[in-house]
């Protein structure tokens, strides 16, 4: 249980506070509801871009980094296709730095350009890093693009292609703050060893002040429903064979999306799930399988993925993984089964509630769904899954007409 | 008005407590340290063996019995052992590091009498079939394939074994080593290490007197003694040595740099975990700075020094644009020689004085990393004065110890350079 308090300041930031004091630190985190599906397709990776330019300094504090340090604190930020989010951990009694330094780069930014020359050549050496010189590493570069074909999610965060970045122009830069930064558009969480009525005084201090902004209202071009199995191959310079399927699922609010988190387990939570029993240990067929879900706003996929053993072809490694599939539309999956992933999932939430930090982004990105309580209920909308609605919703997802398949190949033999 | 410009007062971090363990002993003598937390109904056990009776010939003896630990008893298959540790909801993890093998289980309260059994059974009656073994030597062969296509691992595998040779902590493994693995190589290892008088046992969470009963009743009694010989290295220092294996179609070149220094047990290890702070220990760092925030080489830089049993090592490790390799080394060896030869300013080392006990603090953030803090000095020899010393070191080191410390243990003139990509 994550217990809460909310208030909302005059310009609209919503701020959430956590008690939590077991701990002398404090966390303040603060999401902001944008991410790289609200990019124009011609200028992608920009909202991971802007993340970097949120570090060079804001408009009356040359350095973010050097004034949370030198009072024992430590910051950090993701971006995803759908949330910016940073984050501050400091010793709880010098709380005050991180409402001055966080609302002083909502306030505005110093908008420096030898900070946006820096971070265009950080972000693309972390492009190259993570994405280019890693074997299979570029594999969600083909595989979006192969599942959207009109949906933002069709490109991953850090953008289509290097040139994006690399021609990222200040005036852009302004706008996309204007447009995003504000307290309209954020969700601000303080945890740890703080009281809720210091944290209201602090927030209407350093916040509150802050014009309000314009509400950005998202109007995203939405995917078709699709009727076609699309395929791909990609050869490169890797070792082994891979596949990597990914189905359409609905997205992090409907309904159904709790049943999809306990079907990717059953496939492949552990070393009692199915596919890594089935398909790596009694056919030895994969040397790693694995299922998951995007867990997106929009709606995401169902991603199952599997290096080959050498020697086994292709059709043979898919046909079985279609094998496993349509057991779970034909049969009812045990109870004992369900049970099993729906205790792991208990364990994992109270576990999750060891970290501070952890709770704080939950706290945040479940207000973004509509209410940080939904935190709290999580477990009772596991629980509720049925084995009818496994494979009801198996039905419904795994159809090769809807499926989009990257055949990732070792060119080393070719 | 608000002042923007003014930053808010702060203070030092002044007292820093740490929670220290009760101890106790088992029936057959293993020894308990239990941190304590009643704040969430969950407990850790982590089962911790030394290394023992190396033997070069067969480097992955010790891994792979790590690995394969839970892949069938007598009593259970493989299957059926994760079947029944999911079914409760708990973890099972197995971690082979250079001097210790360890069990970590987690479980929540209600359903630790349940799964207690399950790994008494694997730790004490692990059969290693021979099927199993042969999956794991193809899929870990197949793994390291893909590892060997990273520069990064690459140029990790390369310094290890230029500092280390072919000891546990620097061994190169190559697919053949896998081929060589004998099941009765596993068995025999597992006879040796997992065994009552290597044991410690380390507790996290809520452990009451039934948890340890408990506890006491599976692992107190019919487990088996061995007589193994603990891992003990030691290591001559090791001359300059500059290894750069090309990769023609490499986009960024990985870097790894250092030579080996001391352990925690030195006692200028503070004073070098502060110098190291300076240089490449945290995200302001002098390292970062430079090749990052200033020149935009790389997505990261950092330098670190690693405590081992017998060892300690320094290094420098990035991943940087192939272009601008040759430029990276050179700002990297400029970095390191300026700490020899000036000192750190008094606002620079107040931030590193800073930060560093933020860190210390915020490192403590539950009753888990209060036993990890408990493992760093208890299987170094040392007790929590380490700590008190530390963090008087952090509050009072001088710029003029700093600056000794880089010309004692930054010379670079035995260093070990390793690139892999381009230059």
């Amino acid at each position: 249980m994550v217990d809460f308090n909310r208030f909302t300041l005059a310009n609209g930031l919503k701020v959430l506070v956590h008690e939590d004091a077991t701990t002398p630190m404090a966390v303040l985190n603060i999401l902001y509801d944008v991410g790289a599906r609200d990019e124009n397709p011609e200028q992608t990776g920009f909202a991971h871009l802007f993340e970097h330019l949120m570090f060079g300094g804001s408009v009356n504090i040359p350095n973010y980094d050097e004034p949370l340090q030198r009072v024992g604190g430590e910051n950090n930020a993701f971006t995803s296709n759908d949330i910016t989010n940073y984050y501050i951990t400091l010793p709880s009694e010098n709380i005050e730095t991180a409402f001055w330094l966080e609302s002083d780069r909502m306030l505005s930014l110093a908008f420096s350009e030898k900070s946006l020359e820096t971070q265009r050549n950080v972000v693309s050496e972390e492009f190259k890093q993570r994405y280019l010189n890693q074997p299979y590493g570029d594999v969600w570069l083909k595989l979006r693009p192969l599942a959207y074909k009109k949906h933002s999610y069709r490109w991953a965060t850090i953008g289509k292609e290097l040139s994006h970045i690399e021609n990222a122009k200040m005036d852009d830069v302004k706008a996309f703050f204007k447009k995003h930064y504000n307290p309209q558009n954020a969700i601000l969480v303080v945890g740890g060893n703080v009281k809720t009525e210091d944290v209201k005084k602090l927030a209407e201090k350093w916040f509150e002040p802050i014009p309000a902004g314009d509400k950005y209202n998202r109007n995203l071009i939405q995917e078709d429903p699709q009727t076609e199995a699309r395929t791909e191959t990609v050869k490169a310079n890797v070792p082994l064979n891979a596949i990597y399927i990914a189905f359409k699922m609905p997205g992090r609010l409907n309904g159904d999306y709790y049943a999809f988190d306990l079907l990717s387990d059953i496939l492949s939570r552990g070393q009692s799930s199915r596919l890594y029993n089935s398909l790596l240990k009694e056919q030895q067929l994969f040397s790693d399988i694995n299922a998951y879900i995007s867990s997106s706003l929009d709606p995401g996929l169902f991603i199952i993925e599997g290096k080959l053993i050498e020697g086994i072809s292709i059709e043979t490694a898919e046909k079985a993984i279609w094998a496993e599939l349509d057991k779970l539309k034909s049969e009812l999956v045990s109870s004992t089964e369900l049970t099993k992933v729906k205790n792991k999932v208990e364990s994992v939430l109270v576990f999750s509630e060891m970290s501070l930090l952890d709770k704080a982004m939950n706290l945040a990105y479940y207000e973004l769904l509509g209410n940080a309580d939904l935190l709290n209920q999580e477990t009772e909308e596991f629980l509720k899954v049925t084995a009818e609605d496994i494979k009801r919703i198996s039905n419904n997802t795994f159809d090769q007409q809807s499926s989009s398949t990257l055949y990732y190949l070792t060119d080393e033999n070719a | 008005m608000l002042n923007r410009q003014q930053a808010p007062d702060f203070k030092q971090v002044s007292t820093i407590n740490f929670i220290r363990p009760t101890e106790n002993k088992l029936d057959n003598d293993i020894p308990v340290y239990t941190i304590y937390s009643g704040e969430q109904d969950l407990v850790r056990i982590e089962f911790i063996f030394n290394n023992v009776n190396y033997d070069l010939e067969k480097p992955l003896q010790a891994i792979a019995v790590s690995t394969m630990l839970n892949n069938g008893t007598k009593k259970l298959t493989s299957k059926e052992i994760a079947e029944q540790i999911d079914f409760y909801g708990a973890f099972f993890q197995t971690e082979y590091i250079q001097d210790q093998s360890s069990v970590t289980v987690y479980s929540l309260n209600k359903h630790l009498a349940s799964v207690l059994p399950i790994v008494k059974d694997v730790l004490s009656d692990s059969q290693f079939p021979q099927s199993e073994l042969d999956i794991y030597i193809q899929n870990q062969k197949q793994k390291l394939q893909v590892s060997l296509k990273k520069n990064d691992i690459l140029s990790r595998k390369e310094f290890a074994k230029a500092l280390f040779g072919n000891t546990a902590y620097g061994v190169d493994i190559k697919a053949e080593h896998y081929d060589a693995i004998k099941r009765d190589d596993l068995v025999d290892y597992f006879k040796a290490a997992y065994a009552p008088n290597n044991c410690t046992i380390i507790v996290s969470g809520k452990f009451d007197e039934e948890s340890f009963n408990l506890l006491n009743n599976q692992f107190g009694h019919n487990w088996e003694k061995s007589s193994a010989v603990k891992n003990h290295f030691n290591f001559p220092p090791t001359p300059q040595q500059f290894i750069y294996k090309e990769k023609p179609e490499a986009l960024q070149s990985a870097i790894r740099i250092g030579k080996i220094a001391i352990n925690r047990k030195h006692e200028d290890f503070a004073g070098l975990q502060i110098l190291n702070c300076v240089l490449g220990g945290y995200f302001g760092s002098r390292l970062m700075n430079n090749i990052r925030e200033d020149k935009g080489y790389t997505y990261g830089i950092g330098s670190g020094i690693s405590a081992l049993q017998d060892a300690g090592y320094f290094f420098i490790a990035t991943e940087v644009g192939a272009d601008v390799c040759a430029s990276a080394l050179t700002e990297i060896y400029k970095e390191i020689e300026l700490l020899k030869n000036e000192l750190v300013g008094e606002e620079e080392l107040g931030l590193v004085r800073n930060y560093m006990l933020g860190s210390m603090l915020g490192s403590l953030e539950n009753v888990f990393s209060h036993a990890d803090k408990f493992k760093n000095i208890h299987f170094s020899g040392l007790d929590y004065d380490y700590y008190e010393k530390y963090i008087q070191k952090v509050k009072t080191i001088t710029s003029e110890e700093i600056k000794a410390l880089a010309i004692k243990y930054l010379s670079t003139d035995d260093f070990t350079e390793v690139v892999i990509g381009k230059k």
